[in-house]
């Protein structure tokens, strides 16, 4: 894992650099001999999302250092696949990042699909954007629920979550599952949809805009939620091109790069929507960059609908044989995540299990950048800092 | 026997009343918490407790019994007695203060053994009311500082350095909104400032719009309240200065800022809203309200004030340290100087000059009310059709 020592060792770096240029800056010796505090900040806090854990060196309220520690979730998820056939680590997917099962899933059998070189049937590639949606939608309102509450407005909490129940139980109808979805297979999907299905969806995504206007009414326009982001936490296409950041924090910097146009899969080439880009990098432009995420995600759910009512069903498989054995040789292939750019490296040997398999997690990636966007600013820009990434410890220790 | 009048209008009366006020105090707490509870899911479409007791009214007694039967937990290395005493520091000027409340005017009533009664609803009408609320309330503070101290946690102290900043910087615009009644009323008594307002025919709402404003917003910081509420953000700091109080203790806690809200809402009732006068007290044709006795409207004036502080933690989100001090230092206190010349200036024309002023303040109040109102509407049309927000872009 190379390319992990040598993040952590930049990482390393720049907190060291980052604590020297603020002892240089400071004037003077400190008052009454009065040192900077060390603040553990999680494993069990509310709003580290999870079981991060964060050393912090504060000077009052003000952040001098941060040091994240993760591994609290890990569960050895790219060995394990190692040990078990193709189908049977699909599930292990659904609990890196667990509020987004579908694309984890997807990016899975991207990459074994790949190696295979099988044609996946146009009504699967369908479905498949259909459930990627929905669950981009279903996270980031989880997203925006957690770090609304985070700055202290608790009401966006319970609307999104109205709002994240309907998707949940539309995954519930298709799959059985509302989280731990496991809801694709290599060459195709699991099961066909069902009307009722396809009723529910369109029960969530007719009324939907209106819904996101409502949360918009609260927060977009609201002077303490701008002052609590405007500014905060500013991480330019530069920086974020050098530590590797995707998602809407790259967005945001004003980069359109999303790997759905970028490097296109599946059918999104015939589908019509934009890319939301920010231009202050900033956690105000993240948040409204997800925003319209969402507008843009029911946009791609309401052609897929359009796509799928003419036809109900059909088939849901592509041509796979029955023991998938996919041919020696290396794939990387990659899906947006409703976080980032969700990437599977398979190295296969000819066997019926991978040989290696490497994750590319954005939420991992991503957090990488967390003791950068916090330095100087204070404690409670920290919990804005920590929701404007979106990280999901699961996918973040694997 | 025949109680001596002196024992009975000095000691018993007043004992009396005492101990009915403590006791309505801790219990309305309670019954705030169920309120606030089922105000905020109508809001959150959600249903909040409806499970204990026909619509869950009896949940807070299901509370109170849970903590006061839970384990008391004192850190380790905690200064044991200032974390006992800490609670104790809240509470007791927060339930002090309602002694010069004033409730209602004189009731007359019988009582066996007794005999005839005639009492005010105050247990007391101090000349210096007002002085002795912000003084007694200030007393507060020092509990919550010495409860973050005394736990031993860094983010006890954290949140207690927090509140002591907050707490003190918004007493300044609260102090400023306060003398600037007393400017219009003459009085620091808070009797006496109602009796006054009967006699200008005006509510002190009229020329202390902003003295309102001011003196409210202070009040929420000064009771933690959202959206300010930084030193218990429980995001950032877990619980604040409380982290470590569990039990009775963190009730104390918990009844002292219910207390204080009640406080803020009484005051802010009494000083700005006609305490229990019914609306308009001199129009003759609204005479029909006096039906309704005049604690009734002392209570639904100060239940206004509850709904808003409730509402408040439901619209809002939270600011931000530096940003609340900015807006106490270099916001609230000009204004608060700033309407302190004003109302000065207006008392020396006495009630003319204050309707004058009040007249001004509303005028400007209606037009902003107006100019936000249009922009907003403005915005909305902006919005509407388009699927992205603000300056972020679709692109290609």
């Amino acid at each position: 894992m190379s390319d992990d020592v040598s993040t952590r060792a930049r990482a390393d770096h720049a907190l060291d650099s980052g604590t020297a240029a603020r002892t240089s800056t400071l004037e003077g010796e400190p008052l009454l001999g009065l040192h900077e505090m060390e603040l553990n900040f999680g494993p069990q806090h509310p709003s580290t999302h999870g079981v991060l854990r964060l050393v912090l060196k504060v000077d009052g309220e003000k952040i001098v250092s941060v040091r994240p520690d993760i591994g609290y979730l890990h569960r050895g998820t790219e060995k394990l696949f190692e040990s078990e056939t193709y189908v049977m680590g699909i599930p292990h997917t659904d609990r890196m990042d667990y509020v987004a099962a579908a694309t984890n899933n997807h990016a899975f059998c991207l990459v074994v699909e790949k190696l295979l070189a099988v044609e996946i049937p146009k009504r699967v590639q369908v479905i498949r954007v259909l459930l990627d949606e929905l669950q981009r939608i279903s996270s980031h309102l989880l997203w925006l629920a957690t770090s609304a509450i985070d700055l202290g407005a608790m009401t966006p909490f319970f609307y999104t979550f109205r709002e994240r129940e309907q998707v949940l139980d539309a995954f519930e109808e298709y799959c059985g599952a509302r989280l731990t979805l496991n809801c694709m297979r290599i060459g195709g999907l699991p099961v066909d949809i069902t009307p009722r299905f396809l009723q529910m969806v369109h029960d969530f995504a007719g009324p939907f805009l209106k819904r996101v206007d409502e949360y918009e009414d609260l927060l977009t326009e609201n002077r303490i939620w701008k002052k609590r982001t405007v500014g905060v936490a500013v991480f330019t296409t530069e920086q974020c091109v050098e530590w590797g950041v995707t998602g809407p924090p790259l967005r945001a910097t004003g980069m359109a790069w999303d790997l759905r146009r970028a490097i296109p899969y599946e059918c999104y080439p015939e589908l019509q929507f934009d890319i939301p880009v920010g231009k202050n990098a900033d956690t105000y432009d993240r948040y409204l960059v997800r925003m319209a995420e969402m507008r843009q995600s029911i946009r791609i759910v309401n052609q897929c609908l359009e796509i799928l009512d003419k036809a109900p069903a059909g088939e849901f498989k592509g041509k796979v044989p029955r023991v998938i054995k996919p041919p020696a040789g290396e794939a990387y292939a990659c899906v947006e995540s409703p976080k980032g750019e969700l990437g599977f490296y398979l190295v296969s040997t000819g066997g019926n299990k991978p040989y290696r398999m490497h994750v590319r997690p954005p939420s991992f990636i991503n957090l990488q950048a967390l003791p950068e966007m916090a330095k100087g600013h204070l404690v409670s820009d920290l919990v804005a800092v920590i929701g404007t990434i979106d990280i999901v410890l699961g996918e973040v220790d694997r | 026997m025949e109680i001596s009048p002196f024992v009975r209008d000095w000691v018993l009366i007043p004992a009396a009343k005492a101990f009915i006020i403590i006791n309505i105090m801790a219990v309305m707490a309670g019954v705030l918490t169920l309120i606030e509870r089922r105000v905020l899911a109508f809001m959150q479409v959600r249903k909040g407790p409806n499970r204990v007791g026909p619509q869950g009214i009896l949940q807070w007694v299901a509370d109170t019994l849970k903590l006061m039967t839970k384990e008391d937990i004192v850190p380790s290395k905690a200064e044991r007695i200032v974390h006992f005493l800490a609670p104790v520091l809240v509470v007791v000027p927060a339930l002090t203060v309602f002694a010069v409340i004033p409730w209602g005017p004189e009731i007359r009533f019988k009582l066996p053994f007794i005999g005839r009664i005639e009492t005010p609803l105050y247990v007391t009408d101090l000349n210096v009311g007002l002085l002795f609320v912000l003084a007694i309330t200030s007393i507060g503070i020092y509990g919550i500082i010495l409860g973050g101290w005394a736990s031993n946690s860094k983010y006890a102290l954290l949140g207690g350095l927090r509140s002591a900043a907050q707490l003190i910087s918004y007493e300044v615009p609260m102090g400023f909104a306060v003398v600037s009644v007393v400017l219009m009323s003459r009085s620091l008594s808070l009797v006496e400032i109602i009796e006054a307002q009967r006699r200008a025919h005006l509510w002190f709402i009229v020329p202390g719009l902003l003295a309102f404003f001011l003196y409210f917003l202070s009040g929420v910081a000064e009771t933690n309240r959202v959206p300010f509420d930084l030193p218990e953000a429980e995001s950032e700091l877990v619980a604040g200065f409380h982290t470590e109080y569990s039990g009775v203790k963190w009730s104390f806690f918990f009844l002292g800022e219910y207390a204080n809200m009640v406080t803020v809402s009484a005051i802010a009732t009494t000083l700005f809203f006609g305490g229990w006068l019914r609306p308009f007290p001199n129009v003759a044709v609204l005479g029909f309200l006096d039906l309704l006795p005049p604690i009734f409207w002392f209570l639904a004036k100060i239940g206004f004030f509850m709904f808003l502080y409730i509402w408040f933690r439901g619209t809002f989100p939270r600011f931000r340290f530096d940003q609340l001090m900015a807006l106490g230092w270099k916001t609230l206190i000009p204004m608060a100087m700033v309407n302190l010349v004003l109302v000065a200036v207006a008392a020396l024309w006495r009630w003319q000059g204050l309707r004058i002023l009040g007249g001004i303040e509303w005028a400007v109040f209606l037009l902003a009310l107006v100019y936000a109102w249009r922009r907003n509407k403005r915005a909305a049309a902006l919005l509407a059709g388009q699927t992205t927000t603000g300056h972020v872009q679709a692109a290609a």
